[in-house]
């Protein structure tokens, strides 16, 4: 079976149907909220859309990086981190770096206590936070198989809306959108937490911007 | 009245019997009846509040409907874009006519792969295509790994509504089924935290060996090549991004045009379905990326009868479906039987439209039934987020069949119309027929409801009451109370 015959058919098909009945040319209505990013994003909305998805939001100061991820680490545990992740985000935890010439092996992950991250941004009326495999992110691997996930989020990353979110994010990049930690409602509609993605997931809301980069978001 | 034929799908996408004779059988599973009534009653009003928080939900759902119209008026130029930028990233895409084409498309790809089994993500097409039995008879052992599709593997049993396919079950029957189904198991409550835990260990096992995944896709985006599926436990994102080889189904009718359409979608889905602001995990790619995820992508784009339902300028509406299960959760009909009395993977009000127009409704076939499923109460529209009509479509659907049957001996409606014709077209025969109407009022109970009538009149009430006609007709108050006065 030659496998240019059946897209051939497929699409004979699909015009026909359509020359039997046409169609009027349609006009999209827009009149959904499509306001521009202003500049910056409800920080407090954020805090409280990812806190009600069971997400643990904590905002600290940029110094305090550390310290924060630290106490979130159990004794003796070590963080899985992509190459980029700065050091002044580690300082206290022992870490496994994932490097493209030493990517770290499934088992590997599966022991991490935890991973950190950045975000390429994050949604206040949400409460997402959307990676892109970017800088501090890594690969996709990296925040799927340990149990623990610790976000950082500078508040120059945080857009109100879902269209905000869409205006500024790149489709040729692999792209998860993460809100909350992995749940289901498939036994009676009742919601669980926990099957299948990181079990806990940590937000910690920086105040200030990324540092050593231009504010990412001029949409 | 539709002239043009195209090519049906086929799949599992009917009934053995007629909706009224399944829909009997069902109604006499009580614990079905009080799981489904309980979970949908749930729903619905997780969902009103999902929308309310939304000042300009009216507004999304008419972008939502008029890019799905657009979709469907552009159709070929969108797939062809769709196809050319996934290729462009280093994707293959594959085109299948029918189900059994696709089958045999993943077939052949997992041979060539070299392995015995693969991880599902959830996929109503799949569903549709019979995938998983299709493999099974190939010697390729299909896991599913969304919670609800391997209770229904686990349980050898048929799925009953499109987001939530093991509705039909409780907790108790959940945990019965692992018992007795999933290897590794031996005691468990029937909580539903540890349920759900004892998935997960069964499942990691899987996931973390795996070489081919497949899946379904919410969306596709033309402009991009960009994937999307939308999910909450995880086991997308495991079966999107572990194994070495990822296929991915989709309808030709899940197409979108740009990126920054999925703004609205994204926005309608997760609220109408799971009833959320945003579900936990939304996974985007676009062909294959060197040293993250798979480095094999294939898209299979399916027609299976959509082609055919895209002719009727009415019906094909039900192609825009987003397949959130807003109208199923409202459906005063699905509450009380379930999702298997339809018969099809696609049940409630979107299957009652979509089944019969994928397969067609042929004499005897048990899918023509399902457009009279339905009160027309109108729920399902005012829920749907994507603004489909489905009781206009029905009333369409049903007047197709009787049209397309009206050459075959006359049933009792027929013969009914016919009698009410004759009366109907002569002033004196209508007058003496408005008379003798009224003489029914002796059977009416005080609440002016006739509940019981004879044969044949009894086929109408053993279903439904009739209010009972009233003391006078119009002509008769007229003549009383103004003479021969005219208007």
């Amino acid at each position: 079976m030659n496998p240019r015959d059946a897209r051939a058919v497929v699409l004979a098909r699909i015009q026909s149907a359509l020359a039997n009945a046409p169609t009027e040319p349609v006009e999209v209505p827009r009149d959904y909220d499509r306001r521009p990013f202003s500049g910056a994003g409800d920080l407090e909305r954020f805090a409280m859309t990812v806190a009600e998805y069971r997400a643990h939001a904590i905002r600290v100061a940029g110094s305090d990086i550390a310290a924060t991820i630290a106490s979130l680490i159990p004794r003796g545990g070590f963080v899985a981190t992509p190459s980029d992740v700065p050091i002044n985000w580690t300082d206290g935890v022992d870490t496994m770096v994932d490097r493209n010439s030493a990517p770290l092996s499934i088992e590997q992950l599966d022991r991490a206590a935890a991973v950190i991250t950045g975000c390429a941004l994050a949604v206040a009326a949400t409460g997402t936070i959307v990676l892109d495999a970017g800088a501090t992110q890594g690969r996709r691997a990296l925040t799927l198989v340990p149990d623990h996930h610790i976000c950082v989020v500078f508040s120059d990353q945080v857009v109100d809306t879902i269209p905000q979110a869409f205006a500024a994010l790149d489709p040729t990049r692999p792209l998860t959108l993460i809100s909350g930690p992995s749940a289901t409602s498939d036994i009676e509609l009742t919601r669980v937490e926990g099957v299948h993605g990181p079990r806990t997931l940590d937000v910690l809301l920086v105040d200030g911007p990324q540092p050593g980069r231009q504010a990412k978001l001029h949409v | 009245m539709r002239t043009f034929l195209g090519t049906p799908g086929e799949g599992n996408l009917r009934g053995e019997v007629p909706f009224p004779i399944a829909a009997r059988r069902e109604l006499r599973n009580t614990q079905m009846r009080r799981n489904v009534g309980h979970a949908t009653r749930t729903i619905r009003a997780k969902r009103l509040a999902a929308v309310a928080e939304c000042p300009d939900w009216e507004q999304l759902r008419a972008a939502g409907s008029a890019l799905k119209a657009d979709t469907m008026a552009r159709l070929p130029e969108l797939l062809d874009e769709l196809e050319r930028n996934v290729v462009a990233r280093g994707g293959c895409v594959h085109w299948a006519r029918d189900a059994t084409e696709a089958n045999e498309i993943i077939t052949g790809i997992v041979r060539a792969c070299g392995t015995d089994e693969i991880v599902k993500v959830k996929s109503m097409a799949t569903q549709e295509m019979g995938l998983n039995e299709h493999l099974e008879a190939q010697g390729i052992a299909a896991v599913e790994t969304d919670l609800a599709e391997l209770i229904v593997q686990l349980g050898r049993d048929k799925p009953s509504h499109i987001l939530v396919p093991a509705i039909h079950r409780n907790r108790a029957e959940i945990r019965e089924i692992f018992r007795q189904n999933m290897p590794g198991v031996d005691d468990l409550t029937d909580d539903p935290q540890v349920l759900a835990m004892a998935a997960r260990e069964y499942l990691r096992r899987k996931f973390l060996s795996a070489k081919v995944a497949v899946s379904g896709a919410n969306f596709g985006v033309a402009e991009t090549g960009s994937l999307v599926v939308v999910e909450s436990e995880g086991n997308g994102r495991m079966c999107l991004t572990l194994p070495q080889t990822l296929i991915t189904v989709m309808g030709i009718e899940k197409v979108v045009p740009r990126f920054t359409d999925l703004e609205v979608f994204m926005q309608l889905l997760p609220r109408s379905s799971t009833a959320e602001r945003m579900n936990p995990y939304t996974s985007m790619w676009t062909g294959v990326y060197p040293g993250d995820g798979p480095q094999e992508f294939h898209l299979v784009l399916l027609d299976n009868g959509r082609s055919a339902v895209l002719a009727d300028p009415v019906g094909r509406a039900a192609l825009h479906c987003i397949r959130c299960s807003a109208c199923l959760n409202v459906c005063p009909v699905y509450e009380r039987t379930g999702g298997h009395a339809y018969g099809s993977v696609y049940p409630g009000p979107i299957g009652a439209i979509l089944s019969p127009q994928l397969t067609g409704q042929g004499h005897g076939d048990p899918n023509a039934s399902l457009p009279y499923a339905s009160t027309l109460c109108g729920a399902c529209f005012d829920a749907c987020p994507v603004k489909i009509d489905i009781p206009r479509i029905l009333v369409h659907l049903r007047a197709d069949h009787i049209d397309a049957e009206r050459d075959r001996l006359p049933s009792g409606q027929d013969l009914a119309m016919k009698a009410a014709a004759w009366a109907m077209r002569s002033p004196r025969r209508f007058a003496l027929a408005e008379k003798a109407l009224a003489a029914t009022r002796v059977v009416a109970g005080p609440d002016e409801r006739i509940t019981m009538l004879p044969w044949p009149g009894s086929r109408w009430t053993a279903s439904r009451d009739v209010t009972a006609p009233p003391p006078e007709t119009f002509r008769q108050w007229w003549e009383r109370t103004h003479g021969t006065e005219r208007l």
